[in-house]
């Protein structure tokens, strides 16, 4: 079979998979299910990544997301004991908010395809990764922005620690 | 590979995530749905990035960015929750109506 048709078939499989693994997230009746449902979209996206020819960021998708985010995830769960046997963690807006994300999905996806039908992603690559020229690129075009990135999860960081520190200075 | 499967199926996972956010109850779950819909994005910038071959890599640059800002997020946004939970004894965004009109 050739490496185009092999492509198709990994496509189909791995949006099926995130599909599923989607609409369980927002369904499911158990909090914890619902954040390992996230991680098979994530490992999913993680693998659409490898078939688009980014592995870098495939790696960073699997360790920050799947590996740190998920996990936070988790301990959140559990800090807030979410009542994990409570049948129904949604709210009476159902209806409203099936419509709304049809309505989303229906115009976006239909802009989508009108405009970009017919372009093609080429497959034929024999450049190596691209590891290194992200790199190069992040230290020399992008270095102002990745510097902000830095101070941003800093702040994040401090913020986080102050908000959720518990107030002992009463004495 | 035509490019709209990659579009049209981030558009459906982003559509999945603005319905949890509308329809989930627990303020962890909302979070999981946002963090569906910035993947979906994330899978648009990679998409793009690869039918762009040859002129830079932006897409993935980007799509880093995003999801180091997607980590801020959930540690912020989960000290929150947290902080809510404490005083509140609930997570629950249907209760958290003390600033609404």
């Amino acid at each position: 079979m050739s490496a185009a048709l092999w492509q198709q078939i990994v496509f189909w499989a791995l949006a099926v998979v995130m599909a599923f693994a989607a609409i369980r997230v927002v369904t499911t009746r158990n909090v914890v299910h619902a954040a390992l449902y996230l991680v098979g979209t994530l490992l999913g996206a993680a693998a659409m990544y490898v078939l688009l020819f980014a592995e870098f960021v495939a790696w960073v998708q699997v360790l920050v997301y799947v590996g740190a985010i998920v996990v936070l995830m988790l301990f959140g769960l559990m800090l807030t004991r979410a009542d994990i046997g409570k049948s129904n963690f949604d709210n009476d807006q159902r209806l409203l908010a099936a419509v709304c994300s049809a309505a989303v999905f229906g115009v976006t996806s239909w802009v989508l395809v009108d405009a970009f039908e017919g372009q093609e992603i080429s497959l034929a690559r024999t450049t190596g990764t691209t590891t290194a020229s992200i790199g190069d690129a992040i230290f020399s075009a992008y270095v102002l922005p990745f510097e902000v990135v830095s101070v941003l999860l800093l702040a994040a960081l401090v913020g986080a620690v102050v908000i959720a520190r518990r107030d002992t200075g009463d004495e | 590979m035509p490019v709209h499967y990659f579009l049209v199926l981030s558009a459906f996972l982003f559509s999945i995530g603005i319905y949890g956010v509308l329809a989930r109850q627990n303020a962890v779950l909302v979070l999981l749905s946002i963090e569906l819909m910035l993947n979906a994005v994330n899978i648009n910038l990679i998409a793009f990035s690869a039918w762009f071959e040859g002129r830079g890599l932006p897409g993935q640059i980007f799509a880093l960015f995003v999801i180091a800002v997607a980590a801020a997020e959930v540690g912020v946004g989960l000290a929150i929750v947290i902080l809510i939970y404490r005083n509140r004894q609930t997570v629950d965004v249907d209760e958290m109506s003390l600033m609404k009109w």
